[in-house]
C-alpha cells in the first residue's frame, strides 16, 4: 500500500534563544565533559588480542547461511539480498530443487552457488534485513584474515560452516524462527488480523492506512 | 461525437467505435485493474477485478448511476456513459476481490519467477488490503510440470482467470488446456497424455497474470527486475514479430513479444521465442581471422581492416565483372546498403546477389481447426520464409543494379568458375552453403566472409570478419508486408566480434561512429522505395514502406 499522507509527521527544528545562538553554553558543556574524562583516572583501552572486546548483540560481522530443521540450506535463492546489497558483493545461481529427492521435499528452488565477497561487503546488514526467510545473518566474527582475495570470497559451504561454528556459541543465536518462506506462507499459524509478518494486532502496521476498509 | 465520461475526464469515440469500460478508461489515462480480460481474447468477466460503477448522463444533464458495480470488461460504452472508478463502492469491491483471489494463493513470491511483473503483486499494492483475514488452512494443489515441453504449472498460484484456456481454444485453436473440477477444487490441466506443445504455447506464460504458468527455459534463471530490455524484431521468419530482448550483464535470457498491430498483434511463436540460443553458441566467431598458409590465423581488427580494404580494392580493379557479393536476407537494410555502396563505388560492374532464402514447409496459420481446414479468420501466421529482411535487401539490390540476382544464379556462376572475388555478408545462423559451393569457393582469388558462426565456408576464406547476431546490432528489418521496423542493440557480442554495420562503415572509410538512424535517413534520401525511413526513428510500431499515407516527420530530428 502506498504511504498515506496522514501517516507522515512533519517535524520542525526547535528555535534557539539568545544564549543558545551564541553556542557558548554548548562549548563550555563540552569542555566540562572532556575535563571530567581527563581527571577521572579510568582506563579505556583494551589489551587486544589478549583481551577480547565485548560486542553488542547487534554487531554486524561475517555472514552465515542458516540451515533448516532438515539440515538443508534455508536460503530459497530469492536473491532479495543480492538486490538489496549496496556493494553488489552477493552473487547467487539458483536452480530447481529435484522433485523426486525426498531431501528437497516441499522446496521449489535453492541456491546452486552462493558467493559472498567479504572484502567488497560493507557490513551494512541490508541482506539480513531483506531476507524473507531469515537465511542469511551477520555474526560476531570480526577478525577476518586471508592471504589472497579469492580466499575471502565465501561460497555456500563456507557460509554454512560459519553457521555450524556460531549457532551454539551464545553470541549469535538463530534470532527468528520463521517458516520456509517467511511467516506469510505458514498457513496454519496465520494471525487472525494483521499483516503477514508477526506484527501484533494493535500495531500501527496492522491497521489499514487509508479509510474505506471493510472491518470485521 | 459520442462522449464517455470516466471519473473527472472525458473521451470522444470515433463513429462506429466499440469499446468496453476498460478500453475507454485506458484511453483517458485511467487504469481499471483486470486479470481475465485480454484485448485479443473473448470476455468472460470471471475475475471480478474490473468492477466499476457505470451510469448514464441524460440529455437534460442529470446523471443516474445504479447502486451496484458492473464488470468493466463486459460493459460496452455508448454516448453519455459515465464510469466511476474511484468511489468507495468500487474501492471496497476491489479490496474484497483481491482478498478472495489471495485466499488460496500461497504467497511464495520469494521463489516465484513472476515476482516483479506479477499482476497480483501490483494490484495488491495499489488496490489491495495488505493483509489476510483467512483463518483456515489454504488449499495446496500439486505442481504440474507435465503441462508442456516449455511450460510448467504451479497450480496453487493460479487465480482461474482462464486466459490460457481461452488462448489455446481461440487463438492457437488447439485447445489443449482446460479447467478440471469445480469450486475451490478448480485446476488448470491438460487432457490425459495431450501436453500443450503447439507452436504458440509459450504465449500462455506471458498471458498468465500471476506466476502459475512459467517458462521452463527461463525458470529460476534471473529475477525479472534485473533484466534490461531493448526493442527488437524476431528474425525467425518474415512475419517480423515485434519483441523485447531481455538481458542482464550481456547475457540474453528471454524474448518477450511486444504489441504491434501492424506486424503480428500481441503474441509470438515458440520457434522465435526459444530459437535464439545460437547467440551464445561456442561456435561464435570471437575475432577476425586472416589466411596464413593453408589455414586461418587469428588476427585483430587494426590489422585486418586495412588489409581487407586493400584486397577488395585490388581484386575489383583487376576483374570487376568477376567480383560478386552475396548479401544474406538476415542482414539489415543499413548493412546491405553500406556494402552495396562500397562495392558499386569501386566499380559499377560488381555483381550483388541475394543470399540463400531458407523456406521450411508452408505458412503455418492459426487458429488451427479440428478438421485441419484453413482457419476462417487468420489470427497468427508463422511464415515459411525463415528470414527477417528479404524485402529490405531486395530493395537495396534493385536500386543498385536494377534487378535481384538470386543465390542459385550466383552459386552456378561460382561453380562454373566465372568468379574470382567474393564477399559473403552472412548473418543467418543456419545458412546452407553446400559442399559443392565451398569446394568451388576454394578456387577464388579473394574470399571475404563476414559471419557470426564458424562454418566450412569461413575455413576457406582469405579474411573472416566476426560479425554480430541480430540482438547485438541496430538497424532496420522489412517484413513480408513491407513494414520497416528498427532493431536495437540488446547485448554485446562475444569477444572482439563487432556489429556488421560498424565493420562496413569502416570499410567505407567513413568518419565517426555507425548509427543506424543516420544511415536510415541517408538511404531514404537516395532510394525512393525507402523514402518513409526519412524519420530516422521508426517508433515502436515501425512504418509501412508501401503505405499511401504521407510520412509525418517528427518536429525535431535527433542530432
Amino acid at each position: 500500500m502506498p504511504i498515506c499522507a496522514d501517516d507522515v509527521e512533519w517535524v520542525e527544528e526547535p528555535s534557539m534563544n539568545f544564549w543558545e545562538s551564541t553556542f557558548l553554553p554548548a562549548i563550555f558543556g563540552g569542555l566540562q565533559i572532556t575535563g571530567s574524562h581527563v581527571v577521572d583516572g579510568k582506563t579505556v583501552t583494551h589489551q587486544y588480542p589478549e583481551e577480547k572486546p565485548v560486542l553488542p548483540l547487534h554487531y554486524r560481522g561475517v555472514h552465515r547461511l542458516n540451515k533448516d530443521e532438515a539440515g538443508r540450506v534455508k536460503c530459497v535463492a530469492c536473491m532479495m539480498c543480492a538486490t538489496a546489497c549496496p556493494a553488489h558483493c552477493i552473487s547467487i545461481v539458483a536452480t530447481e530443487a529435484p522433485k523426486d529427492d525426498p531431501l528437497w521435499n516441499g522446496r521449489d528452488k535453492f541456491p546452486l552457488s552462493f558467493e559472498l565477497d567479504e572484502l567488497k561487503c560493507i557490513y551494512c546488514g541490508m541482506c539480513e534485513e531483506a531476507c524473507p526467510c531469515d537465511a542469511i545473518e551477520l555474526t560476531h566474527i570480526y577478525d577476518l584474515v586471508g592471504t589472497t582475495r579469492a580466499e575471502l570470497v565465501f561460497d555456500k559451504n563456507k557460509l554454512l560452516s560459519v553457521y555450524d561454528e556460531t549457532k551454539d556459541c551464545g553470541l549469535d543465536p538463530v534470532r527468528t524462527k520463521r517458516g520456509a518462506l517467511s511467516g506469510c506462507s505458514e498457513f496454519a499459524t496465520l494471525p487472525t488480523l494483521g499483516p503477514a509478518t508477526s506484527v501484533k494486532a494493535d500495531d500501527r502496521a496492522a491497521k489499514a492506512p487509508s479509510p474505506g476498509v471493510i472491518h470485521d | 461525437m459520442p462522449t464517455v465520461y470516466i471519473d473527472d475526464k472525458s473521451i470522444e469515440l470515433a463513429p462506429g467505435e466499440k469499446l468496453n469500460c476498460i478500453q475507454a478508461a485506458e484511453r483517458a489515462g485511467i487504469e481499471i485493474p483486470s486479470y481475465c480480460y485480454h484485448p485479443a481474447l473473448s470476455v468472460v468477466a470471471s475475475c471480478r477485478m474490473c468492477l466499476v460503477e457505470v451510469g448514464e448522463k441524460k440529455p437534460d444533464g442529470t446523471v443516474s448511476i445504479p447502486p451496484k458495480v458492473f464488470p468493466g470488461c463486459q460493459t460496452p460504452v455508448k454516448d453519455g456513459t459515465v464510469i466511476v472508478t474511484n468511489s468507495k463502492r468500487v474501492l471496497d469491491a476491489q479490496k474484497a476481490t483481491l482478498e478472495y483471489l489471495l485466499l488460496n494463493h500461497p504467497l511464495d513470491c520469494p521463489v516465484c519467477d513472476q515476482a516483479g511483473e506479477c499482476g497480483l503483486q501490483d494490484f495488491s499494492y495499489k488496490y489491495g488490503r495488505g493483509y489476510s483475514r483467512l483463518n483456515e488452512p489454504k488449499n495446496i494443489k500439486p505442481d504440474k510440470d507435465y503441462i508442456g515441453e516449455q511450460i510448467t504449472l504451479f497450480t496453487d498460484r493460479c487465480i482461474m482467470c482462464t486466459r490460457c484456456v481461452r488462448f489455446t481454444r481461440e487463438y492457437s485453436g488447439t485447445g489443449e488446456l482446460q479447467i478440471i473440477n469445480r469450486g475451490s477444487h478448480e485446476e488448470i490441466d491438460i487432457f490425459p497424455g495431450q501436453p500443450c506443445n503447439n507452436k504458440l504455447a509459450g504465449n500462455v506464460v506471458d498471458l498468465c497474470p500471476v506466476g502459475a504458468l512459467c517458462s521452463k527455459d527461463f525458470l529460476y534463471e534471473q529475477r525479472v527486475w534485473w533484466l534490461k530490455g531493448k526493442d527488437s524484431v524476431c528474425p525467425g521468419c518474415s512475419t517480423g514479430c515485434s519483441i523485447r530482448v531481455d538481458q542482464n550483464n550481456d547475457v540474453l535470457y528471454r524474448l518477450k513479444p511486444r504489441y504491434n498491430p501492424q506486424a503480428q498483434g500481441h503474441f509470438m511463436c515458440d520457434e522465435g521465442r526459444f530459437g535464439w540460443k545460437y547467440i551464445s553458441s561456442e561456435k561464435r566467431l570471437r575475432q577476425p581471422y586472416q589466411k596464413q598458409g593453408a589455414g586461418l590465423a587469428p588476427s585483430n581488427w587494426n590489422a585486418v581492416m586495412p588489409a581487407v580494404k586493400t584486397a577488395i580494392g585490388t581484386q575489383v580493379k583487376a576483374a570487376p565483372t568477376k567480383f560478386a557479393a552475396i548479401i544474406s536476407p538476415w542482414t539489415t537494410v543499413e548493412e546491405a546498403y553500406l556494402l552495396a555502396k562500397l562495392l558499386k563505388g569501386l566499380s559499377p560492374d560488381v555483381t550483388l546477389a541475394l543470399g540463400p532464402v531458407r523456406t521450411v514447409g508452408g505458412d503455418d496459420q492459426y487458429p488451427k481447426t479440428v478438421t485441419g481446414a484453413p482457419p476462417k479468420e487468420v489470427k497468427f501466421t508463422i511464415r515459411a520464409e525463415k528470414c527477417p529482411n528479404r524485402r529490405g535487401v531486395e530493395g537495396v539490390l534493385e536500386h543498385f543494379q536494377g534487378s535481384v540476382i538470386s543465390f542459385e544464379t550466383i552459386a552456378s556462376q561460382l561453380q562454373s568458375g566465372a568468379l574470382e572475388g567474393l564477399y559473403v555478408l552472412n548473418a543467418d545462423p543456419e545458412a546452407m552453403f553446400t559442399a559443392d559451393f565451398v569446394q568451388a569457393a576454394k578456387g577464388l582469388k579473394l574470399l571475404v566472409v563476414q559471419d557470426l558462426l564458424e562454418s566450412p565456408l569461413a575455413n576457406e576464406a582469405h579474411f573472416v570478419l566476426a560479425g554480430a547476431a541480430w540482438a547485438e546490432k541496430e538497424g532496420t528489418f522489412v517484413n513480408h508486408n513491407g513494414l520497416a521496423q528498427s532493431i536495437f542493440r540488446g547485448v554485446r557480442g562475444p569477444g572482439e566480434a563487432r556489429p556488421d554495420g560498424r565493420i562496413l562503415w569502416e570499410l567505407n572509410d567513413r568518419k565517426g561512429l555507425f548509427r543506424a538512424s543516420t544511415v536510415r535517413q541517408e538511404i531514404a534520401d537516395e532510394i525512393v522505395a525507402f523514402a518513409p525511413l526519412i524519420l530516422g526513428d521508426l517508433g515502436e510500431h515501425g512504418v509501412m514502406l508501401n503505405s499511401s499515407e504521407p510520412v509525418v516527420a517528427p518536429a525535431l530530428q535527433p542530432a
